[in-house]
């Protein structure tokens, strides 16, 4: 072990003084690994930022982690698709502190008409006291107020609906849709609050009255379309999934959001493959200049490497010599590059706004903002990539430089 | 090559031929890279769209100048059958269709939906849209036949009707009059669009002119180009024809989905992103390669410099060598590029998911690249500028370089 | 160009701490067609005073004409184009480009004056035949032995007719026979056609096919006799 140490130390030495032998050639090599490493955090965080917004609205629009819901209303989201209100088992088991938020919700198609004009909307029946961690909703009022009990009389609209409809605050409007009988259900509501959305096309589409109000007006007191439950965080929903699914009485479907949204489960599973993608594109395009720094390192210590062969340095002593070197440019390298990554990305965190390209972002489900991320995973991902294949591509240069024949090596010019 | 330089150059490269092999393989591996991506890029944009555009929004637009921020009835045109057939005589043009649409609440026996109704010329409709030719069940409208429906498949999924059933429609006409109708279902598409298959539907346009109280009027004339890169020259032609009428205004697809275009845009952007940093990286190899190449050769240069050459032709050999290898990745990495392609182009390219995204922006389950001149050059082409320009700095350091000092060293 | 003419030329160097004395006061006047030895230990000045007269190199101070050009005041350029047009360069570690053949080194200064190929391509072969080198034309320097390395150079020094040549120890690397060859090929080519040579030599062998006999000293010219 001693004696381990001390050749380590020794071999440390050569390694390192060797490194800064062509200061040049070092610090080219150092300024490519340092902006590839830092493109691949960088862009990794500007990704993820986007498509966790992506998947943060996205989900929020459905808006639950977890849904509970008839199994025909996903496909059919019809008033006679309800179920009864949370009771029972699984009134208990949404009690339970593992949840965060839940609500009955309701949701069915409606047309909304003005004085002017009339539109096919989105009509949600909402518990105002939860909204705020569902949706976020409350948020966002522009103008007037939020509702503020589950039956409160007034209508909450987008912005862009209330330009549609060439009404506002304070006016009237009314809103038709069916009871279960398939007769038309109709009233009259005030406009009490008006909402601007990340997205137009929610502004323009989903209309939200107090739940209890809705059931009157639909007769259906005592069922709702959904029961919407939020956790922690959406990454993670597995068990509160599985406890609400036992809880659940017999003929309703229960469901995660990434069965609800096959889209955003996509984005959210491509996204890590994207990462590791990305990150070996890099590595390749870095590794030719990697080989050939240490195949030129090597060339130029031809005579050296003979002769310190000839006073009976051992060929593994060689390789091990030559990857340490590579190992302290690639530590080296990365260091930068990281914290290159750091010092970029600090200034972004209050978002980079990409609102010129707003419609196509929304086109993706994306806001106009994006938010980067930088995940320990992806930072970590970055790394040890660089490291791993790092070596392993330095390993067939310096393999070649123990093969050298001292005495061809010493009599080489 | 009876020039000496140019043999010299040529040599000097294979002195380490290890070294320049891996230069020009970092080269070829990035101009394959850009190629493929570029192409299926490209490729990827152009599906994206025709789909997105033949589906229903067609080319251009002719329509009120207020009607595409206020999408209301009342911002129609006049006489728009007459427009459209004196466009379409004068253009030698047949796909321009006129529509008129209204908002309408549909019924059922069981069910009432809100949905967007459009009056169509069942006869010219498929030259500008692909919808047409989507209906699964039953067949499409008959020109002239009133009290006829085609709707989208989730429509009529929701409203529980098939084929044959009757429905029953309400909503507001031209004058703000009561408009009112029974239609039979005759067909159902199903475009795969959610949009489109949710709340769209369509009927005869002089039928909906009749019970919408609309007269000879319409809401848009819809046209659809040869093909997209003619859009521009036919959006011209029609304004002449049309000599500024300022009732009307012509709006090219940009407008009409601006969506379309930003998110082109947007993903042209964090593709930049990536190509640049891949022509970077290169960069470093060549700067690195050719600085290393400079540097061991000084005593070269100085006995060339003392025997009369200005630094400047020192400059241009090592230009000259550069442009050498950068021609070699150049030639072989457009040789990669359109291997992987001719390969792509037959077989597509997918990756797991990609469906679900596909769905989104109306791609297919595959997508083939565009082989162009442009995907196949504009990615090497910035390979080779980005190379010759890291290759400035070892080849202008030889301004710096004086004979004797340059002799001198090892 | 003609005849050199140095007044007064005085340079020095730092080495380390310590100042050397290249040259020290140097006059010195050599005509056209003259064959001179400047002879002296190393660090005598002789390779400095040859560097300063081929414009590789700027005295601190005096005069260094060639004809009625200022040589000493041109710019890098103009000197540049003095040495391709007018000055041949022999050195004594020979200097060939290496991925050149013997042939192609030789063109490539003529190439470089903007010779046409076909022209440089006939008088290239004609001087390496005229230095003993024909048959090699298509070597590689790697495959060349010393002297004919030299004789290369030599070629491609004088291919374009300089009115001078400079040559820096041209034998060093020498043996004695290669080293005969070459200054009997020297001597034929100030002889036929009529190009002054200086060469710097502490070789004996060399010495004696001088005509004028320069020795240098600690940056002095401390003898200058004709022989």
């Amino acid at each position: 072990m001693a004696r381990f140490s001390v050749h380590f130390k020794t071999i440390l030495t050569l390694s390192w003084r060797n490194l800064w032998r062509n200061r040049r050639r070092t610090a080219i090599m150092l300024g490519a690994i340092s902006v590839g490493v830092w493109a691949m955090i960088f862009m990794t965080a500007l990704m993820r930022g986007m498509v966790d917004d992506m998947l943060n609205q996205g989900i929020r629009n459905l808006p639950g982690h977890v849904q509970i819901q008839h199994p025909e209303f996903l496909d059919d989201p019809n008033v006679v698709n309800s179920i009864d209100e949370a009771q029972g088992d699984l009134l208990a088991a949404l009690k339970d502190d593992g949840t965060r938020v839940w609500a009955n919700r309701i949701r069915v198609p409606a047309v909304i008409a003005s004085e002017r004009e009339s539109r096919g909307v989105n009509l949600v029946g909402i518990e105002p006291l939860s909204e705020a961690e569902i949706t976020g909703l409350p948020g966002q009022i522009a103008a007037g107020r939020f509702l503020e009990s589950n039956d409160d009389k007034g209508l909450v609209i987008g912005a862009k609906l209330a330009e549609r409809l060439e009404t506002r605050l304070g006016k009237r409007v009314v809103v038709m849709s069916q009871d279960p009988d398939n007769n038309i259900a109709e009233r009259g509501f005030r406009v009490v609050g008006i909402y601007r959305a990340e997205l137009a096309a929610q502004e323009e589409f989903n209309v939200y009255a107090a739940r209890a109000t809705l059931q009157k007006l639909l007769k259906i007191e005592g069922r709702v379309s959904q029961i919407v439950l939020v956790d922690d965080d959406y990454r993670d929903v597995e068990a509160l999934y599985q406890r609400v699914a036992e809880a659940a009485p017999e003929g309703v479907e229960v469901k995660p959001w990434y069965e609800i949204d096959t889209y955003l489960a996509v984005m959210f599973n491509m996204m890590d493959g994207f990462v590791l993608v990305w990150v070996v594109i890099i590595f390749l395009a870095l590794s030719f200049g990697l080989v050939n720094t240490l195949v030129m390192a090597v060339f130029e210590r031809i005579r050296e490497i003979g002769l310190i062969q000839a006073l009976g340095m051992r060929p593994g002593l060689i390789v091990y010599q030559i990857l340490l070197e590579s190992l302290l440019l690639l530590l080296i390298g990365l260091f930068i590059g990281n914290l290159l990554a750091l010092i970029t990305i600090k200034p972004l965190e209050d978002g980079l706004d990409v609102s010129i390209v707003a419609e196509g972002m929304a086109m993706m489900g994306a806001g106009s903002v994006i938010y980067p991320n930088l995940s320990l995973y992806d930072v970590m991902l970055a790394n040890v990539v660089v490291i791993l294949l790092g070596i392993l591509t330095s390993i067939l240069p310096a393999w070649r430089a123990s093969q050298l024949d001292p005495v061809r090596a010493l009599n080489t010019h | 090559m009876r020039d000496v330089t140019l043999r010299m150059a040529w040599r000097n490269l294979w002195r380490h031929w290890r070294r320049t092999w891996l230069t020009v393989g970092a080269m070829i591996f990035s101009n394959g890279l850009l190629i493929f991506a570029m192409s299926l890029q490209f490729g990827s944009y152009d599906m994206m769209i025709d789909n997105s555009l033949q589906a229903y929004s067609g080319h251009l637009q002719l329509q009120h100048p207020r009607y595409l921020d206020e999408p209301k009835m009342r911002y129609a045109v006049d006489d728009i059958t007459a427009t459209g057939a004196r466009l379409r005589r004068e253009l030698g043009l047949e796909s321009i269709s006129a529509r008129a649409a209204g908002f309408a609440l549909a019924s059922s026996e069981e069910r009432s939906y809100g949905l967007q109704i459009i009056g169509v010329d069942p006869a010219r409709e498929p030259l500008v849209s692909t919808l047409p030719g989507l209906v699964k069940q039953g067949r499409y409208l008959e020109p002239g036949v009133a009290g006829e429906i085609v709707i989208g498949a989730v429509l009529a999924r929701n409203l529980k009707v098939k084929t044959g059933d009757e429905l029953t429609f309400i909503g507001s006409g031209f004058d703000d009059s009561f408009a009112a109708g029974i239609v039979r279902v005759v067909g159902i598409f199903e475009s795969g669009i959610a949009d489109l298959d949710r709340a769209l539907a369509q009927v005869d346009l002089a039928y909906f002119q009749e019970v919408f109280a609309m007269q000879e009027r319409g809401h848009s004339l819809t046209v659809r180009a040869q093909h997209i890169d003619d859009v521009e020259s036919l959006q011209a032609k029609i304004a002449t024809l049309l000599d500024n009428n300022e009732s009307t205004l012509l709006r090219h697809w940009d407008e009409l989905q601006p969506g379309l275009r930003q998110a082109i845009q947007a993903d042209m952007a964090s593709n930049s992103f990536m190509y640049i940093v891949l022509i970077v990286l290169v960069a470093f190899s060549v700067l690195n390669t050719q600085l290393m190449s400079v540097l061991e050769r000084t005593r070269e240069f100085g006995t060339m410099m003392a025997l009369g050459l200005q630094p400047g032709r020192l400059a241009r050999l090592v230009m000259l060598e550069t442009a050498l290898m950068t021609a070699l990745g150049l030639v072989l990495g457009i040789v990669v590029g359109l291997i992987i392609n001719l390969y792509l182009s037959r077989v597509g390219f997918s990756y797991p998911g990609m469906d679900e995204v596909a769905l989104k922006f109306n791609l297919p389950e595959r997508i083939y690249p565009a082989i162009s001149v442009a995907s196949m050059t504009l990615g090497p082409a910035a390979v080779a500028v980005g190379s010759l320009l890291a290759a400035l700095y070892p080849a202008l350091r030889l301004y710096l370089l004086t004979p004797i000092e340059a002799m001198r060293a090892v | 160009m003609s005849s050199i003419r140095c007044r007064q030329l005085c340079k020095t160097f730092k080495q380390g701490d310590e100042i050397i004395t290249g040259l020290d006061h140097i006059d010195l006047d050599i005509d056209e067609g003259e064959f001179v030895c400047l002879s002296g230990p190393s660090g005598s000045g002789k390779t400095t005073l040859l560097n300063a007269i081929g414009g590789l190199d700027t005295p601190d101070s005096g005069e260094i004409h060639m004809g009625d050009i200022r040589v000493d005041q041109l710019e890098r350029g103009p000197l540049a184009d003095m040495r391709l047009h007018h000055i041949g360069f022999v050195f004594q570690a020979y200097n060939l480009i290496p991925v050149l053949t013997a042939q192609e080194n030789v063109e490539f200064v003529m190439e470089v004056q903007g010779m046409a190929a076909s022209e440089r391509a006939q008088k290239a072969r004609d001087i390496l035949k005229e230095v003993g080198l024909e048959g090699m034309e298509d070597r590689r320097p790697a495959q060349l032995s010393g002297g004919q390395q030299q004789r290369v150079a030599v070629a491609r020094a004088i291919v374009s007719h300089p009115d001078l040549v400079l040559a820096d120890e041209p034998t060093a690397n020498l043996d004695s026979v290669s080293a005969g060859h070459l200054m009997g090929l020297f001597q034929e080519l100030n002889q036929h056609h009529k190009i002054t040579f200086v060469i710097s030599t502490h070789d004996k062998r060399v010495m004696r096919y001088a005509r004028r006999l320069i020795k240098m000293q600690d940056g002095k010219i401390i003898g200058d006799e004709a022989q």
